[in-house]
């Protein structure tokens, strides 16, 4: 065995109790650090996986980035015009049948137009405001996980019944109406109809769910008093990171105001940076104080061994070999805690995973917990360094050991 | 004339501090081959000072120290401890052997810094060493479980361990009874008679001393005295 090894590892071995408390030490701040990384990186994807399922990955619709330049604006290019009345535009996305057929060319997942429209619901006297979306039936699964969120109900059954409606669960909780009701819809128009509930879905977005319904393309194109109107078409793609740079080319190609889900969720998604920091602040800030026990030993055996560190440095050690040992043996307990750690980690993760959450408002749920090889790697990584340079003090020290003065003081 | 193994010049030892202290002065001394060499002198005259020096452990205030021609003032700590490890053997007062490690082990330490040698000759050499000082069954016993004498017998192994031609000797009779004391003494007259090599030693014991083939006496940090001793040589049984 090499030397520094031999004598590292003797070190560490006549000190058994304190080292283990030591590697316990760091085992416990990886083990927190691995399990609290697992519930932050857990709970992030699966609240953005329910927002992605809760909403198409990119949005088109008919408005347009910029308002466009009026005529008089082109003609008179240096002058400043007032008191213009802006030209009326007809809504809705031109040619939409042909916008899609060009954009199912490319975009790398499933694309279907919708009709949305601002109405109010009314039912037994009550008024709730509402997204009214107009959707296709056969498409809809494509791009939503609205089929999935049916509670009661089913898709097709908006084809069944005359002006079928969809409403998320809240919101027919707020009108107190259930399936078979028939309610009142009136757009901005003024147009109002009758429609029968046929469906009620929940997709745990609590802002969808008490503010959306869906009936048919055509209904909803009814509502808008616009025949062959389609003002929004959702995309949803293959793979859902995908949607900026998905966006960015359809704007370019179209000149259309196209969302992508990180963008229509910007703010939280500048929260979950913020919380990740927090995150690995704290994770951090736990294997910092776990290496503070191994700073404390190796200074322990520092002092206690300064009579052999002279007499090695007076048969001939050079410094750096007696450095060597001591931060050696600051990285064995690094090494030791990381991998105890771990172990110690995925335990507690799977301890976790099975405890099911009853509360008497949503389902029997689990805490959503991700085992990520990389967060095995970070927090062993962060142990590791930190435990070197809990040992590399010591054994700066150590190595600046001027044996006389030792051999003197033994003498 | 051969090139001496340790030659101080006007070497001078001070401790720096409100008062600085003059542990050596002005130290002209010169350790050829095959010497037997005594550094004596009172209490707090600098003898282990001197040694240390000679050792290079410590650097002097002023003045040169060069083994083997070589001036070491000017080289840095680590390339002090690869001369150490590689021309000069040490033996202290107390042994100061690794008490985790066995006799063996504790024999190999230099051996394994120096990486000249395989494992398996290490081990072997290490083994001789002993055996050839009488520790033969003592080879896997760690130093809590042998006597002062044997423990000092291993430091002189060690010190031998890299074939330094020059051991030095920090009192090495010092904590032993009188019997261990003359066995370490007939050890370090076989390394300058049989072996060839010079064994420089500082101690108190004058009988000891006198039997030495030189004696260097110091006061006060000065050398008063540095003379060989014929009559060393002729009272030593044939």
């Amino acid at each position: 065995m090499n030397l520094v090894v031999d004598i590292a590892w003797t070190h560490i071995a006549a000190r058994f109790r304190q080292t283990v408390v030591a590697v316990l030490g760091v085992a416990i701040g990886v083990g927190f650090s691995i399990m609290m990384a697992a519930l932050m990186q857990g709970s992030q994807d699966d609240f953005v996986r329910t927002l992605v399922n809760a909403m198409p990955h990119v949005a088109i619709n008919d408005e347009r980035r910029e308002a466009p330049r009026q005529p008089a604006e082109e003609a008179f290019d240096a002058a400043q015009i007032r008191g213009l009345t802006p030209a009326t535009r007809r809504r809705g996305i031109n040619n939409p049948i042909a916008t899609i057929a060009a954009l199912e060319s490319w975009v790398p997942g499933s694309v279907t137009p919708s009709v949305q429209a601002r109405g109010i619901l009314r039912y037994g006297g009550k008024d709730v405001t509402s997204v009214i979306v107009g959707i296709d039936p056969v498409r809809e699964p494509r791009v939503s996980q609205l089929v999935h969120h049916l509670r009661q109900g089913s898709l097709p059954a908006l084809y069944r019944a005359t002006n079928a409606i969809i409403l998320g669960d809240r919101l027919a909780e707020k009108l107190g109406a259930r399936l078979g009701s028939n309610i009142s819809m009136s757009a901005g128009t003024g147009k109002v109809m009758t429609g029968q509930v046929v469906g009620i879905f929940r997709s745990g977005v609590r802002a969808v769910d008490e503010g959306t319904s869906y009936v048919l393309i055509k209904t909803a194109q009814i509502l808008a008093e616009q025949t062959g109107l389609i003002n929004e078409i959702r995309i949803r793609l293959n793979d859902p990171m995908s949607a900026r740079a998905v966006a960015d080319r359809i704007i370019a190609d179209t000149g259309l105001k196209t969302i992508s889900w990180q963008e229509a969720n910007e703010d939280l998604m500048s929260a979950f940076v913020v919380r990740n920091v927090i995150m690995y602040t704290v994770v951090g800030a736990i294997l910092l104080v776990a290496s503070f026990g191994t700073y404390n030993i190796i200074s322990t055996i520092t002092f206690e061994k300064s009579r052999d560190i002279a007499i090695l440095k007076s048969l001939g050690l050079t410094q750096s070999t007696v450095r060597r040992i001591f931060i050696l043996e600051g990285l064995v307990i690094g090494l030791a805690g990381a991998l105890a750690g771990s172990v110690l980690g995925f335990a507690l993760t799977q301890v976790m995973l099975s405890i099911e959450i009853r509360t008497g408002f949503t389902d029997a749920t689990r805490l959503p917990l991700i085992v990520a090889p990389l967060h095995y790697a970070i927090a062993g990584g962060i142990a590791l360094a930190s435990s070197a340079i809990a040992g590399f003090f010591p054994a700066r020290k150590a190595a600046r050991v001027h044996p006389v003065e030792i051999i003197r003081g033994a003498t | 004339m051969s090139v001496p193994l340790i030659e101080t010049r006007k070497a001078t030892r001070i401790l720096p501090g409100t008062v600085p202290v003059t542990l050596v002065a002005d130290i002209d001394l010169l350790i050829h081959e095959k010497q037997f060499v005594a550094i004596t002198g009172p209490s707090g005259s600098g003898k282990s000072s001197l040694l240390y020096l000679l050792g290079l452990l410590d650097v002097p205030t002023t003045g040169e120290v060069l083994v083997r021609g070589r001036d070491t003032s000017t080289l840095v700590d680590d390339e002090r401890a690869e001369i150490r490890l590689a021309t000069l053997g040490f033996i202290f007062q107390f042994h100061f052997l690794l008490p985790e490690f066995t006799t063996t082990q504790n024999v190999m330490l230099p051996m394994r810094a120096l990486g000249k040698l395989t494992p398996r000759q290490m081990k072997e050499r290490a083994e001789g060493l002993l055996s050839s000082l009488g520790l033969e069954d003592h080879l896997a016993k760690r130093p809590d479980q042998l006597s002062g004498g044997q423990r000092q017998r291993v430091a002189v192994a060690r010190a031998l361990a890299n074939d330094p031609p020059v051991i030095l000797a920090d009192e090495p009779t010092g904590s032993l009874d009188s019997k261990s004391s003359e066995q370490v003494f007939q050890i370090l007259r076989d390394l300058v008679d049989r072996d060839g090599r010079s064994v420089v030693a500082v101690t108190h014991a004058i009988d000891l001393a006198e039997r030495m083939d030189r004696r260097v006496h110091l006061v006060d940090g000065r050398i008063v005295s540095d003379a060989m001793q014929a009559t060393a040589r002729m009272a030593l049984p044939s």
